[in-house]
């Protein structure tokens, strides 16, 4: 596997549980990431109730294909991450299923440390096209924004 | 093998209706010999999360386009996603899909460009499928690979190119984007900022016709008398008109040129595919800004 930073499957320079993930998807096939994909999906968190219904304080992601909001809280250097999609919007979810899983529970250092280009390395290009890997970018830039306004 | 068409009354208003089929007669057909339903959505899991039983993916990104030219597969990529999914040139396909039947008419087009014979659309595509508490499944179904025919795309009678629509300037083209794009305040369609161009605007003489000025609340086309309303009496298009239809990359026109082909009976419609993320980064090529008069 190659160390390089940004290539697909490099873990080096992740948060341990984002590498996980990467080495998770690196394992299996291009159909199989899909189904991956798709179980992250299913097991995006509901939003809490200070959320859930209206949607006030979170920010949109005008990028992605389909309506995605999320909602940054840092308490005690901690950094939590809320995301609502909706069902019919899998992949998006999908992508939200990924950073939640790799960014919920970290330190907001841990968190502006994971680069730019982390949504590459899951080998997802060829499943999805890299058109709509780009809504995972700005997810994670528009996140990253949100922490640096925090801490 | 015939699958018999649909022969239900809102449908026989249009001026093809074999080329639609509406959710009651795909779930009495479901399982017929010689039919094959297919999911083409924008969203490439959403089939995954859940489909009509029995039905096939086909996604617009990875098995339609060419990974390496901007152009769709050749006759023996297509012979090849089409016999891995059971459908051979015999085969009744009846395409549905999400946003209305936006990606599952592109697909239809694509289709059409190869020339496969019966291919209709589900009208009201899956949301109306769902919304009316049919069956969906995750099961994957796992169909024996057949037999289809290299057959080579036939780009010139519905397919435009650049050239093809300079020379059309003057002649009736409709711009099937939103109000915004047409008149250049957005360089990109709403919500989607990184398909853009460099200048935002219109091809000089396009009309602009929102494509989903063409479907109704519950994603099924509207009625024949409402859509000549809109393209013929209010645009001034007529039926022996040749027609050019775009939008950002063809898909949205392919929703257009499917309803000016297939329900109010144009006989020459072609789609530009290069659309507006070639017209509007090409070099030298000419634009008009400001809403339609």
């Amino acid at each position: 596997m190659s160390g390089d930073a940004g290539a697909e499957g490099a873990v080096h320079d992740l948060p341990p549980g984002m590498a996980e993930l990467v080495e998770d998807f690196a394992a299996v096939s291009t159909a199989d990431r899909l189904q991956l994909l798709l179980e992250l999906s299913d097991d995006l968190p509901a939003l809490p109730e200070r959320y859930a219904g209206h949607l006030v304080g979170m920010e949109q992601v005008h990028e992605c294909q389909s309506p995605l909001f999320l909602a940054v809280e840092v308490q005690d250097d901690v950094v939590r991450v809320f995301f609502d999609a909706p069902l019919e919007s899998p992949t998006t979810r999908g992508f939200a299923g990924i950073l939640h899983a790799g960014l919920d529970g970290l330190s907001t250092a841990d968190v502006l440390a994971v680069p730019d280009d982390a949504p590459y390395r899951f080998g997802l290009a060829e499943a999805v096209s890299p058109l709509r890997l780009r809504g995972m970018l700005s997810m994670l830039s528009r996140i990253k924004r949100q922490v640096r306004e925090r801490s | 093998m015939s699958v018999p068409n649909d022969t239900d009354a809102k449908l026989a208003q249009y001026a093809h209706p074999q080329r639609l089929v509406t959710t009651d007669w795909l779930a009495a057909h479901l399982g017929d010999p010689g039919l094959v339903v297919v999911e083409s959505d924008e969203d490439v899991l959403l089939y995954d999360s859940g489909h009509v039983p029995g039905a096939v993916k086909v996604d617009w990104h990875t098995d339609l386009n060419d990974p390496l030219t901007r152009d769709y597969v050749d006759g023996a990529r297509f012979a090849e996603v089409m016999g891995a999914r059971g459908v051979t040139r015999e085969s009744t396909v009846v395409i549905y899909g999400d946003k209305s039947n936006w990606w599952a008419a592109y697909a239809l087009w694509v289709f059409t460009l190869f020339g496969h014979e019966d291919v209709r659309l589900l009208d009201g595509g899956r949301a109306k499928w769902v919304a009316e508490g049919r069956e969906i499944t995750r099961e994957a179904p796992s169909p024996t690979t057949v037999d289809y025919p290299v057959v080579e795309r036939d780009d010139s009678s519905i397919r435009a190119f650049k050239d093809d629509v300079l020379a059309h300037i003057g002649q009736p083209m409709v711009d099937v984007r939103s109000p915004g794009e047409f008149s250049g305040e957005l360089l990109h369609m709403p919500d989607y900022p990184q398909e853009g161009a460099m200048r935002g605007g219109h091809v000089p003489g396009a009309r602009s016709v929102p494509w989903a000025r063409a479907a109704a609340e519950d994603a099924t086309f509207k009625s024949r008398d409402d859509l000549a309303a809109i393209y013929q009496d209010e645009k001034g298009l007529r039926p022996d008109d040749e027609v050019i239809a775009y939008c950002r990359i063809g898909e949205r026109s392919s929703h257009t040129w499917f309803v000016l082909t297939h329900l109010l009976g144009f006989a020459n419609v072609r789609n530009y595919d290069g659309s507006w993320t070639e017209w509007g980064n090409a070099v030298r090529t000419p634009i008009a800004t400001g809403p339609d008069t």
